[in-house]
């Protein structure tokens, strides 16, 4: 909810004024539609765009202490914030009004700069210290709300997202090329890297203090995992607290003085989450789902089996495959970003019918997988593991086979090709992305796209140099599956999961997404289960299965865990002629142009997917990866109009 | 055409996207050099199939089959014997 931008310069640098502000916030309206705030100050201007959700009264920003003599604006919400202020008033400070921003310039009055640990919540905020001319910018523990800065003209600029850079800044904008590789290996860059120069994302769980032309980034908080061999309540207590827990998160989680809405994906994650909602509280349901014409991706019947146990009023929309081909230039200007699905794309079209519905909020099930270990890929690791302990073993080898049942019907089915693919790197088990390594390795095959100037640039650089370089000084004592879903989080959840398919399409509708398994407290609780109780042999979630035993119908606590999915280059096609924006941006002269591929490969790539030969992950990772590169480069870094390239799509090729 | 230039063809354009001969040796591996990944490799044994007439079995869907030029291009030779 909510977006903020502004700025701060010393002596020299270039002040911003009303008028920079204006245009910075005014790029941001659709995270915040109900009005926009500004202060400005000696050597500060901060600017905000409210989205309503507390205190639509009196809750505007920006926001001061009781003298004026701190400043915040914040994009999201402080969930503990009755018992901060409570808190916070027993030690004296004054509250002017009812929301939950207040809170933050009271805390760190009290608490300075680490008064972020007490915060549970979801948030990226600008705090200003009159008094020492120090700008303070925080992120929330995980990455759920977005925070971006970079220098220019002598000053330091932030935003929630960069086309609220872009109007002030002196220089154009320009794709980082390793940041690009990062994306086209993980998914996501890594750490403070953006897919544009010079232009820095604030890491999740950091802060960043700015005092007299110096920055000092500080971490306060990072996932972590016991040693091996801790001491642990037994699986069914676990489960017991983890239930309590995740209803006291949910409840904090509803706090809102506008209605509150769910989605409901038929998994296990959504569906928990609105049966905790019916059990424990008096909130009336309502839910939200997409559906797909095309069956290897709709969850239709699960969905409905859901909403008929759970009596809640349900609305679905409808999302062939036109619509994702119509959508995606928008989309990825609001993703500011290549992606390598289209994913996000379904869910944007969600968002807009939550919208339309007169719903501001929704509670959604993201961060489940990665905190109770629901993923396929961390039982592949596991069962790779096990296999290299015994690597002649046709046994542990055919395990994989168990794993993906798509294989069945594949020539990988058959055991050399499975040991083949699944091998590589078998015995590498010290390797700290030995999950991910297989993954990336696929998605690495992207590259061979890039343009020979690309690949000069990248030469002699590991784009696993800024990961590696993160890893805490403990990660290798801990578990297996700890080490994996720390590597996870790091990558696909917080940069790609939270932000492309979670942040920016909620946004764009002016919809606030929140996050119950996201609740730090929750994902604390997990880390220091044993890895058995999240993965009990290839069962995964099991204590969180087990926590919603009772609430939930069979059908759904059973069922097998289906990814979920939408139609990739498919979307782009139309009787085998390529949409018309997708003719122009994929074009030899425009791919040309802008540089970062093979302009020859790009039309063979085009070619195969026209003739509805890309079936494999790896084409369509690199048909929706060039094509949203591309649109980045035509909507961000040149700056031309959605409308133009909208029109296109209104066309046949 | 030769068998080994026409597979070689196929897989430079399937795979690689380039007409560039140099991009692949002939006895790489396929599946290390990440050229297949596990969802592409069909496409490979389909043509074979599909180019030459052949019925490729389960059991050959092997590495020692596929897993490069050299060995697609004995495989189908191997293949065309039996038929002749």
């Amino acid at each position: 909810m909510c977006g903020i931008a502004g700025g701060v310069w010393s002596d020299g640098g270039s002040a911003l004024t009303r008028t920079d502000l204006e245009a910075m916030i005014g790029q941001l309206q659709h995270r915040g539609p109900d009005g926009f705030g500004y202060y400005e100050g000696n050597g500060v201007a901060l600017s905000h765009a409210r989205l309503s959700v507390i205190d639509l009264a009196t809750g505007d920003q920006p926001l001061c202490n009781e003298d004026g003599s701190v400043w915040v604006v914040f994009n999201g919400e402080i969930f503990n914030f009755i018992e901060l202020r409570a808190e916070l008033e027993a030690l004296g400070h004054t509250f002017r009004t009812q929301s939950d921003t207040e809170t933050l310039v009271h805390a760190y009055e009290e608490y300075g700069d680490l008064f972020v640990r007490r915060l549970n919540g979801q948030f990226a905020f600008a705090l200003w210290d009159q008094r020492r001319s120090r700008l303070l910018l925080g992120r929330d523990r995980v990455g759920i709300r977005p925070l971006f800065y970079t220098r220019d003209q002598g000053r330091l600029l932030f935003a929630s997202e960069v086309k609220a850079l872009s109007p002030v800044l002196s220089r154009s904008l320009s794709l980082d090329r390793r940041g690009l590789a990062q994306v086209f290996t993980f998914w996501s860059t890594v750490g403070s890297r953006t897919v544009f120069d010079q232009v820095s994302s604030l890491p999740p769980g950091h802060i960043l203090a700015i005092e007299q032309g110096r920055e000092v980034l500080t971490r306060y908080w990072d996932w972590t995992y016991p040693e091996v061999g801790s001491c642990v309540p037994s699986f069914e207590q676990s489960a017991e607290q983890l239930r309590d827990l995740l209803i006291d998160a949910i409840s904090l989680q509803l706090r809102s003085d506008v209605p509150v809405a769910a989605y409901l994906s038929g998994g296990l994650d959504s569906s928990g989450i609105v049966s905790l909602i019916r059990s424990f509280t008096d909130t009336p349901m309502r839910t939200f789902s997409v559906t797909f014409d095309d069956p290897e991706f709709d969850e239709r019947a699960h969905q409905q089996a859901m909403v008929d146990y759970l009596g809640s009023e349900h609305t679905t929309v409808r999302c062939h495959r036109g619509d994702i081909g119509n959508i995606f230039a928008r989309l990825v200007l609001h993703t500011e970003s290549p992606i390598l699905r289209t994913g996000p794309a379904p869910l944007l079209i969600l968002s807009e019918l939550v919208r339309s519905s007169g719903y501001k909020v929704v509670l959604t099930g993201e961060g489940a997988d990665e905190v109770f270990g629901g993923y396929d890929i961390f039982k592949e690791a596991r069962i790779r593991r096990f296999w290299a302990r015994q690597p002649e073993s046709e046994g542990r080898a055919a395990l994989l086979g168990k794993l993906y049942p798509y294989l069945k019907h594949s020539p990988v089915g058959n055991r050399a090709y499975s040991q083949s693919f699944f091998g590589q790197g078998l015995q590498d088990v010290d390797n700290p992305f030995y999950a991910h390594a297989p993954r990336w390795a696929t998605t690495r095959r992207l590259w061979n796209f890039f343009s020979k100037d690309m690949r000069a640039a990248l030469k002699g650089w590991d784009p696993l140099s800024d990961l590696s370089a993160q890893l805490p000084a403990e990660f290798s004592n801990w578990d297996g599956l700890g080490r994996d879903q720390y590597v996870e989080v790091q990558t696909l959840m917080s940069g790609y999961l939270l932000s492309s398919q979670g942040d920016r399409v909620a946004m764009a509708s002016s919809v606030e997404g929140r996050f119950p398994f996201l609740d730090h407290r929750v994902i604390e609780f997990a880390n220091r289960l044993p890895a058995n109780y999240k993965l009990r042999g290839l069962r995964e979630k099991a204590v969180l299965r087990q926590a919603l035993a009772g609430l939930l119908p069979d059908s759904v606590l059973r069922r097998v865990k289906q990814p979920y999915r939408s139609p990739d280059s498919e979307s782009f096609f139309c009787d085998g002629k390529p949409l018309a924006f997708v003719d122009y941006l994929l074009s030899q002269h425009r791919i040309r142009e802008s540089g970062y591929f093979e302009a020859g490969a790009v039309e063979k790539l085009m070619r195969k997917c026209a003739e509805g030969k890309a079936i494999g992950f790896g084409d369509n990772m690199a048909f929706v990866g060039i094509l949203s590169t591309m649109l980045v480069d035509e909507l961000i870094v040149r700056g031309r109009s959605l409308g133009g390239i909208e029109s296109l799509a209104a066309m046949a090729a | 055409m030769s068998i080994r230039k026409s597979i070689k063809s196929f897989i430079l354009r399937n795979y690689l996207f380039t007409d560039d001969d140099s991009a692949l040796s002939d006895t790489e591996s396929l599946v290390h050099a990440g050229i297949v990944d596990s969802t592409g490799i069909l496409e490979l044994i389909v043509h074979v199939e599909e180019a030459w007439g052949i019925q490729v079995l389960a059991e050959e869907m092997v590495p020692d089959n596929f897993d490069s030029v050299d060995r697609v291009v004995d495989f189908i030779s191997r293949k065309q014997q039996i038929l002749v």
